[in-house]
């Protein structure tokens, strides 16, 4: 039977593909993308808007009300800085964290369970990596128009005195990367809505802790050594460095913390594909 | 060659077998029922055909390819109505259709007129524009049923089509199926209408907890497992009990229904006069000739619609 019909030119390709992926990808997350721009072109606004408007108030709300209690703090390089300048990166990188988890943990769950949107997918020719690609680059867009959002906010406030400040935002894309790829892995793991509750309960004591509203020098350093093991505060230190412009031996390791954190989100996230998608 | 071969095809979930062990060939342009009360495990042998669920255990292969290791090569000939609406909610109707279209990776000049065509033949030519949420549920499903011919599938798995449809829209997809089917397309369906069954299926299974207790063609089935005739007969719901014992004599095999009392013999009428000679008075009686429906009753003991 000769292969003829609209089909044939895909089949033929999708034969065509290494055994490797083992029937996991099929080189179509762009379909996936195009999916996520139409719905945002039809959705209203406001949906995209809060996401923008989170940091902006906590911004308002803790760099100018306790900023006004609090005056300069000192700044990366030493040199006195005002509190909203202490903090508007980290809220940056704290933004860039609470947006890849919502996207990767809560939506993806929602979208597997009750709106069904990976299973219509599913049942076409894409693979689960293919959809898991595709919905991590689109929310890292998302994060990229908050990050920009923001970015602006802040130098219009003054809150950035270096050109250097350009760099957050790949550098909140790479935190983005970082946490969504291991919120996806998690997810895997997820199996009802009460199990989605924890991950406050560990994203809160993060950011509470993580030198964003205050330096770690006020804890004692064993505790202080356990928060330099968790990943928001290399995003924060990092955040806040590039936001003056001033660099030590410490920046490359941030980076560095976060590439790791990204391959092995992706690595893990990976292997998990199929009790992710295919119950 | 068939294009789908199950052997010992088995899934569980966690202690609990769903499908248990059933092996089934499907030949290409047949048209395949399965058939089960609720739970049996017929959605969960669908799904495994599209590669979407894990086996536990056993060999499947659609098109001669496992659709595990090769799920999307083995989609690109499916089309899939599964039993709940998956559509994507965020998008309008013709969208989804084109974006499903996408997910194969068709051309847009493709999936254009084919989205128009489709959404005339699901009759939701003026809704094209409306969001999933603001349609009925049987044009959600009517949705559901284009968007799974969106990429001329060769093999169309259909999980309870019809359940919500009015019955205009059932005798047009009845049409589209037959019309599919003349062009080599298989068909792999499951229903709890009888009537659909008889009218669609070359050949069937019926399964029951997740074992295949039956097969064959429809009309084999109901020579085989029931009477020619039968004398469906209604005393109310006090008297039917007591009404048992009596009929029993009478024939071979009866069935008590809550509601009625069926009683199975090749020659009904005769049977019918005799119930009525003897002064028994049902409220109200039928003679009907066998049909799937009274299989399904004998295999698994339970009545099609729960
Ligand atoms: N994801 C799942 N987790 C656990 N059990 C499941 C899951 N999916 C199905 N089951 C169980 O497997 C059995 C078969 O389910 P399935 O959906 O295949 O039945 P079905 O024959 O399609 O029934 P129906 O006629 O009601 O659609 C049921 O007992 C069901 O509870
Ligand atoms: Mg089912």
């Amino acid at each position: 039977m000769s292969d003829t019909g609209v089909m044939a030119p895909i089949r033929e390709r999708l034969g065509r593909r290494p055994a490797q992926f083992g029937g996991l990808y099929a080189g179509n997350a762009r379909a996936v993308i195009e999916r996520g721009f139409r719905v945002i072109r039809t959705q209203n606004w406001g949906v995209i808007a809060t996401g923008f408007f989170e940091p902006v108030f906590y911004l308002l709300a803790m760099g100018m009300g306790m900023g006004a209690l609090v005056g300069a703090v000192p700044g990366p390089d030493g040199q006195p800085i005002s509190y909203a300048m202490y903090i508007a990166p980290a809220l940056l990188a704290t933004s860039a964290m609470n947006g890849a988890i919502y996207d990767s943990v809560n939506n993806v769950f929602f979208k597997l369970r009750y709106s069904k949107l990976y299973e219509g997918m599913l049942q076409t020719s894409l693979g689960p990596l293919d959809v898991a690609l595709g919905e991590i680059f689109m929310a890292l867009f998302r994060g990229l128009l908050y990050a920009i959002g923001f970015l602006a906010v802040i130098t219009a406030m003054g809150l950035v005195t270096s050109w250097w400040a350009l760099a957050m935002i790949p550098v909140a894309l790479l935190i983005a990367l970082g946490f969504a790829s291991l919120g996806m892995a998690v997810t895997s793991f997820m199996k009802s809505f009460q199990q989605l509750d924890l991950v406050p309960v560990v994203l809160l004591p993060m950011f509470l802790l993580s030198a964003t509203l205050f330096p770690i020098t006020v804890y004692p350093e064993p505790l202080q050594w356990g928060i330099m093991a968790l990943p928001l505060w290399h995003g924060v230190e990092l955040m806040r460095q590039l936001s003056v412009g001033y660099f030590d031996g410490e920046t490359l390791g941030h980076v560095a913390y976060f590439v790791v954190m990204s391959v092995i989100g992706i690595t893990a996230a990976s292997l998990r594909l199929r009790q992710l998608f295919l119950r | 060659m068939s294009v789908i071969e199950a052997r010992g095809l088995t899934k569980k979930f966690g202690d609990f077998t769903a499908v248990d062990a059933i092996s089934f060939e499907v030949a290409p342009g047949e048209s395949f029922g399965l058939l089960g009360p609720n739970g049996a495990g017929k959605s969960t042998t669908m799904r495994m055909i599209g590669g979407t669920s894990l086996r536990t255990d056993g060999t499947l292969t659609v098109l001669g390819l496992d659709p595990e290791t090769h799920g999307p090569e083995v989609r690109a000939s499916l089309g899939v109505v599964p039993q709940q609406d998956s559509l994507d909610e965020e998008l309008r109707a013709r969208d989804n259709l084109i974006v499903y279209g996408r997910y194969f990776g068709l051309p847009m000049d493709y999936l254009k007129p084919k989205a128009d065509e489709l959404l005339e033949f699901a009759q939701l030519t003026e809704k094209a524009n409306a969001k999933v949420s603001a349609l009925s549920g049987g044009m959600k499903r009517r949705l559901t049923i284009a968007r799974g011919l969106v990429n001329e599938p060769r093999i169309l798995l259909l999980d309870e089509p019809t359940t919500g449809l009015d019955p205009q829209a059932r005798h047009i997809l009845w049409d589209r199926l037959f019309r599919l089917k003349e062009q080599g397309v298989t068909l792999v369906l499951t229903t709890h209408f009888m009537d659909e069954a008889e009218q669609l299926c070359d050949r069937l299974v019926v399964i029951d907890h997740g074992r295949i207790v039956a097969e064959g063609a429809p009309q084999a089935l109901i020579r085989q497992y029931s009477t020619r005739e039968v004398v469906e007969v209604r005393f109310g719901s006090a008297r039917n009990a007591e009404m048992e014992g009596v009929l029993r004599e009478m024939t071979d095999r009866i069935e008590v229904l809550p509601d009625r009392i069926l009683l199975y013999d090749d020659a009904g009428e005769a049977l019918l006069d005799e119930i009525n000679r003897r002064g028994l008075n049902p409220l109200t009686s039928l003679v009907r000739r066998s049909s799937l429906e009274d299989v399904f009753l004998r295999l698994t003991g339970r009545s099609l619609i729960d």
